[in-house]
């Protein structure tokens, strides 16, 4: 734990001014890196058995367009307002950056409950996790991802406690920018979803 | 679940073993209340983030896991020894390779190489600790965790018997009924967990903490095959955790991806696992060569020939260990243009490595080399692998595969590669670096029989296996007749099998004669070594590693402050230290992990609920903790360091 170089990054923003901090990011990069091997494993599950419904219900059948597309539009919405929330916090303004990250918590939250609906619709139409390998892959790939959202809002809702309690140090704003990283990251592997999974069922390819 | 199913009972040799688990407990249990050392086994072991410590209990659990998959060794032997033998039933005896394999590869070699990188690395490096301290005792304690939980699974509701390669549908609900292969999911899964993490803070310690000056290619080899081994595992080990995670699903919760029904595919778990499962071989070979980089370069007393030759090579390994991973299963019709590629990307992983080869053989040359222990490991490293890989090259060519695979050349070849390389590693590293760790050197004469005789063992106990093989033994049988005429290699290479479990014994006791008898060291310099770990003083170095951080102008960075005549120790005037304090909660953690895992083995969801609470309780209670660790005061660091210098 040497400081010693910290003098070098005082003009660096808040969270990069320890060397905890710049270890911690540094960290969550290569994290995220293990992420995007996690979910192209996933992904390729998915892709192997996508035509695998054995005759049952299949993605063509259920996926509605108009449900996904509220969903994107609610996630990259969030993505938005979180860089928002960033940018807030760069400029000292703890309250201005809470109101930001709670709006992404609340688009956050609305993408979770349309997910919920969305599982719950689509089991009463004969689609579950034991129909075919096809819905198999997707409700696994989805819910992973599903997960990883409502996880990211149950730590968020931690930090910005922490945040209020204490303002911004190299310690706080630290852990908030590793979260709103992992908040992009799970919009990015939306966009996967969008294209892969729903575009591409609704094409019927 | 009835009470004699949950626990194993009617077999001689579980009863055996369950009474000495239990004997053995209460002897622990007793010794430490009779020493009361209770309270320093929880301050200054369980709780602490030392990354020395953490490194030492690492290979303690591996070198007792070596003796558990060693017995399931033995008596897999033993059962082979003669035709027609009883000695274990074929459900018995699948349980065991099982076993075997699995602890070896994940609960041994694995835990070995990451001990002897968690005491090394930072050192090397001259770092003070890790670069997540908190996250370091973590790691360990779910890879305890995993491996306890996959341990009890013989005395508590079975072991798995599909292999430790699980190939579905042998692994499913259908052919696999009971908790066992739950086991290994949910035990592999916790302890992948901690595998990850590991790598992880690994890849940023070394990136972020290296002492001024030391640049990239200043890195002595082990530092740099632990970073490439960081990259491999932070990107093979998320494929393990998916494929266990839909593994998992298919037997508790009725999804398809593995089934044979429903549209499920067997061969995707296949290649989900050797996806990973090739890249593993380099994770655990990787470090080896870098331990072996180091030693031989000592002893020669000569720096490491074609350093950046060495660099390429494990890098190009790295990069080709992902692309490789169709040849364990040519046979299973994947068409000759995917064997083909898959052939000979595998035939290409022996140019990088023989580049290795020859630069070690090249760094011996015009050496002044002294034959310790350590270096006699590593000079018999050099020729045994060399058979394994050779012999691995000619399992390389798809088409002449279908002849040798499921036989025992191919278990013959493995294991040349993996004891030649990962096991040879982990005696060399222990003893090379066993006076830094406990600050006296292992008895060499002692280490000299020990070393003979392993060595002797292993090549009696596999090299038969290579003709058994060509003579059509299929790998995984429990017994075969007089009419297959395979009875006298057998028996020879169970003899070895024998040989290599006395020599354990004789590591046992070397251990035990070094700790009463060997002279203690107190340079810290045990070998004349090049590299920062022995510029600081040993038998673990004080919790801060080094009273100041080395500078650093060239490779082998200690050499050459020996060479200009500067003593690292000699410090004018010593500054406070800032350190991370002890923690409780990983341990806490794991607690929570065992239920959850426990759970999901005999599918009590609410127990996994609760543990599973628990754990997300743990992870808000860290977020909210500040504690910003403690200041080593400048009165405590002359009171060590003096106390150090006084002992020379």
């Amino acid at each position: 734990m040497a400081h010693a170089e910290d003098a070098e990054y005082a003009n660096e923003p808040l969270e990069f001014q320890s060397a905890e901090g710049r270890n911690n990011i540094l960290g969550f990069w290569i994290f995220i890196g293990a992420e995007f091997a996690l979910f192209s494993t996933l992904f390729a599950t998915y892709f192997v058995l996508v035509n695998r419904t054995v005759g049952g219900v299949s993605a063509g059948h259920l996926f509605a367009l108009d449900l996904v597309l509220i969903m994107t539009f609610l996630l990259l919405t969030s993505s938005f307002t979180c860089g928002l929330a960033i940018h807030a916090m760069r400029s000292g303004k703890v309250k201005q950056m809470i109101n930001w990250m709670i709006l992404t918590l609340i688009l956050g939250l609305g993408f979770v409950g349309f997910e919920i609906y969305e599982f719950w619709h689509y089991a009463h139409e004969g689609a579950t996790l034991s129909t075919s390998a096809f819905w198999s892959a997707f409700f696994v790939l989805l819910g992973t991802h599903g997960l990883h959202v409502s996880v990211g809002i149950g730590w968020i809702t931690l930090l910005l406690i922490q945040v209020k309690r204490r303002g911004f140090t190299p310690r706080t704003t630290s852990k908030v920018f590793i979260a709103s990283l992992y908040w992009h990251f799970l919009d990015v592997i939306w966009i996967f979803i969008f294209t892969g999974v729903y575009l591409m069922g609704l094409g019927g390819l | 679940m009835k009470w004699d199913e949950f626990i194993i009972t009617g077999d001689p040799l579980i009863l055996g073993a369950q009474i000495s688990i239990l004997i053995s407990g209460i002897g622990a249990v007793f010794v430490l209340t009779y020493f009361k050392k209770w309270k320093w086994l929880w301050d200054e072991w369980i709780t602490s983030v030392d990354h020395k410590k953490l490194g030492i209990m690492y290979i303690l659990i591996a070198i007792l896991m070596f003796f558990r998959g060693g017995i399931d060794a033995l008596m897999m032997r033993t059962q082979l020894a003669a035709p027609n033998m009883t000695f274990l039933d074929s459900l018995h005896y699948n349980e065991i390779f099982t076993t075997h394999g699995t602890i070896m590869i994940i609960f041994m070699a694995m835990p070995f190489l990451i001990g002897l990188m968690n005491v090394v690395v930072p050192l090397q490096i001259g770092a003070r600790d890790v670069a997540f301290p908190f996250l370091n005792n973590l790691s360990f304690w779910t890879f305890v965790i995993g491996m306890g939980l996959f341990n009890i699974s013989f005395i508590i509701g079975g072991s798995p018997s599909a292999g430790w390669t699980s190939y579905m549908p042998l692994a499913s609900n259908e052919l696999n009924p009971g908790p066992g292969q739950n086991y290994y999911l949910l035990g592999l899964q916790i302890s992948g967990i901690g595998t990850l993490a590991t790598g992880v803070n690994m890849m940023v310690t070394i990136f972020k903490m290296r002492a001024k000056g030391m640049k990239l290619f200043m890195m002595p080899m082990f530092t740099w095959t632990t970073l490439i081994t960081s990259m491999i595992i932070v990107l093979a080990f998320p494929v393990l955790t998916i494929a266990l995670a839909e593994m998992t699903f298919d037997r508790l919760f009725g999804t398809h991806f593995f089934n044979l029904t429903n549209g499920g595919m067997p061969m995707l778990w296949a290649n989900l696992f050797w996806i990973w499962g090739h890249p593993e071989v380099y994770i655990v070979a990787l470090p080896a060569f870098g331990i072996f980089s180091e030693i031989i370069s000592t002893f020669s007393k000569k720096r490491l020939f074609g350093y950046n030759a060495m660099v390429y090579s494990i890098i190009a390994i790295s990069v080709l260990s992902f692309l490789v991973w169709v040849h364990h299963f040519f046979t299973m019709g994947s068409g000759a243009v995917v064997n083909s590629f898959f052939s000979i990307t595998t035939m290409a992983i022996s140019i990088p490595t023989g580049v290795k080869i020859f630069n070690w053989l090249l760094t011996m040359h015009k050496g002044r080399i002294s034959f310790t222990t350590p270096m006699l490991w590593s000079i018999a490293f050099i020729p045994n692998f060399v058979i394994g890989g050779v012999t691995g090259v000619m399992l390389a060519m798809a088409a002449a595969d279908y002849q040798y695979h499921n036989t025992y050349f191919l278990v013959s070849h493995f294991h040349y590669v993996l004891i030649a390389a990962t096991v040879f590693a982990c005696f060399a590293g222990l003893i090379y670096w066993y006076p830094k760790m406990f600050g006296h050197k292992l008895n060499e004469r002692i280490g000299k029989w020990f070393f003979w005789i392993f060595v002797a063992g292993f090549n009696i106990c596999f090299f038969p296996q290579y003709f058994l093989g060509l003579d059509g033994m299929p790998r995984r049988i429990n017994v075969y007749g007089v009419e297959d005429g395979w009875f006298a290699l057998n028996f020879i290479s169970t003899v070895g099998a024998f040989i290599m479990g006395l020599a354990f014994i004789i590591l046992v006791y070397n251990i035990y004669y070094s700790f009463r008898y060997s002279p203690r060291e107190t340079t810290g310099d045990s070998w004349d070594g090049r590299t920062l770990e022995w510029a600081t003083s040993s038998a673990i170095p004080p919790h801060y590693n080094f009273a100041k951080v080395p500078e650093v102008t060239s490779m082998d960075a200690y050499w050459k402050m020996k060479e200009e005549g500067i003593d690292p120790n000699k410090i004018e005037k010593y500054e406070k230290i800032h350190m991370p304090s002890n923690t409780a909660l990983p341990f806490v953690m794991g607690c929570f992990m065992f239920l959850v895992g426990f759970g999901l083995v005999f599918e009590w969801f609410w127990m996994g609920i609760v543990g599973g609470i628990g754990i997300f309780a743990c992870m808000a209670f860290r977020s909210f903790d500040y504690n910003d660790g403690y200041y080593v005061s400048v009165e405590e660091i002359e009171e060590t360091e003096k106390r150090a210098r006084e002992a020379k």
